[in-house]
């Protein structure tokens, strides 16, 4: 038997923007197992809830992770009208579907870029995020904020969007869609691309089930499941196809989450085509009492949402449920038997976001 | 700042913040901010950089990580806090786990206000650093000269 070593990765690493720890062991360059240590940005934001209130809370709950950060404010604000039992105005719910695939797009291109990154693609990974800066103008445009732009409130959203505004967005996307069409290629078909990609980091369909995978990891492994096709917000009245592939490997993964870009920009065109006019938002009454539960599909997979009220304007408990905790056990399955030069990729391959998994 | 004599390289530290700032930082080395134009890179090897960008606060665990990182910096270095979660804790200050601010643990020279910090601020701290820097560098070379 070859000999055993333990390598330390992280916290602090060269492709991760985020902190995580794991202890590798190797036999040589194999790595046999992987011991994950979590905990670096952890703040304690749910205890929050006990000292904000519930109203203040909007903001604290964008802040859980500044990529997904409207998304996650809304799955606490979806939680809360439940509780309210108030049934939002059509156009809130309008405006929420676009903000949502607008911030699935910006994410989607920011893993690609981080991908491209981690196989030592510089010019893909500028290209990716020169894209998503035409996202983050738009946002900019639309709300004043660029990755953090609270415009939800319990009971509906803050600020509109103009039919102008929408018509020229919608025309920015049809030429973002063009220069995706460009990069698809290279992702797809490079051989360079795919000789990276191609078989490594096999989780098979049976596996994701066992270990719980989550969102377009667990698509990539022919699971067909969307949260969205649920019906919150407006996505009841839109039409899409839920993307999965066969083929359960880092290339998968990489191929489905592009093809949502593609579809994502598509719910866009049907929600700005089918957007009701009317009011944003309606007052709520007093303070909350009961429970709820709230399910969303973010862009790394399922997140889930419950609160506890009491009357007072406290909750008494919130929880999340984020994708990338119950992607953490695939991607360690997926690690083992990896070489010691591709961990860094099978990391990045489940689009990691510890800021949401330690809260 | 007249002129950027030196090619500072960066190291970037993502404390306890929300990912939101950590973009931001990421998002002025690429095409639209640019900043490796004035020869400025992200390097991941502490003992490479001059310049010590950290997002987010201090919490339990990652305080001797940040203690650690900036004791293998050569000298002279700048510690640059991005974010009012750097800064002060911001909206995370009353949690149990923050512990505060990064000039808890170790000295922080520039602070960059927002939430998120935008990509201009990030890039205006960093100069006002690089103006730093050059006084630390100017005082060690004194110091250097007084014990010759």
């Amino acid at each position: 038997m070859a000999n055993r070593s333990v390598v330390p990765f992280g916290p602090q690493h060269p492709v991760l923007p985020e902190p995580i720890h794991l202890d590798l062991v190797l036999e040589d360059e194999k790595v046999v197992e992987a011991v994950p240590k979590i905990g670096y940005v952890h703040r304690g934001l749910e205890k929050l809830v006990q000292k904000r209130d519930f109203n203040d809370f909007v903001y604290i709950a964008e802040r859980t992770c500044g990529i997904c950060s409207f998304m996650h404010g809304m799955g606490y604000v979806e939680a809360m009208e439940r509780i309210f039992n108030v049934d939002i105005p059509g156009r809130a719910k309008y405006l929420r579907t676009i903000w949502c695939e607008m911030s699935r797009i910006h994410s989607h291109l920011l893993w690609l870029g981080l991908l491209a990154d981690g196989f030592g693609f510089e010019a893909l990974f500028y290209q990716c995020w020169r894209m998503r800066e035409q996202v983050l103008d738009m946002f900019e445009e639309a709300t004043g904020g660029r990755v953090i732009f609270s415009v939800n409130k319990i009971g509906g959203v803050l600020k509109d969007m103009p039919a102008e505004m929408l018509d020229k967005f919608v025309k920015n996307f049809n030429y973002l869609e063009l220069q995706l069409k460009d990069i698809t290629e290279v992702f797809l078909k490079d051989y360079t691309v795919e000789s990276r990609l191609r078989g490594v980091g096999i989780l098979s369909k049976e596996d994701a089930i066992t270990l719980g995978a989550a969102g377009p990891m667990m698509r990539a492994s022919g699971i067909k499941i969307d949260t969205r096709s649920l019906g919150y917000a407006a996505y009841e009245d839109i039409d899409f196809e839920i993307i999965t592939s066969n083929e359960c490997d880092s290339y998968a993964r990489c191929e489905v989450r592009i093809k949502e870009i593609f579809q994502s920009i598509d719910i866009i065109r049907q929600a700005v085509s089918k957007i009701p006019d009317g009011e944003l938002s309606v007052a709520i009454k007093g303070n909350p009492n009961g429970e709820a539960f709230a399910r969303m599909e973010q862009p790394r997979g399922e997140a889930i949402y419950y609160c506890r009220a009491n009357g007072t304007k406290f909750l008494e408990r919130m929880r999340i449920r984020t994708p990338t905790f119950t992607n953490l056990t695939p991607m360690l399955h997926t690690l083992k038997g990896a070489e010691l030069a591709d961990v860094p990729l099978l990391i990045l391959t489940i689009d990691p976001c510890i800021s949401c998994t330690e809260r | 700042m007249a002129k950027v004599a030196k090619s500072p390289w960066l190291l970037h530290y993502d404390g306890s913040s929300c990912n939101g700032c950590d973009i931001e930082v990421l998002a002025c080395l690429t095409p639209i901010y640019d900043v490796e134009r004035f020869g400025i890179i992200n390097t991941g090897n502490p003992k490479h950089a001059d310049i010590l960008l950290i997002t987010g606060g201090i919490n339990t665990q990652n305080k001797a990580v940040v203690e650690q990182l900036y004791s293998q910096m050569p000298d002279p270095k700048v510690v640059c806090a991005v974010g009012i979660c750097a800064c002060n804790g911001g909206v995370f200050k009353d949690c149990y786990n923050i512990i505060g601010g990064v000039d808890n643990v170790i000295p922080v020279d520039v602070y960059v206000p927002g939430c998120a910090a935008r990509p201009n601020a990030i890039i205006d701290g960093v100069v006002k650093a690089l103006g730093v820097l050059e006084e630390k560098r100017e005082k060690m070379k004194a110091e250097r000269g007084k014990t010759n």
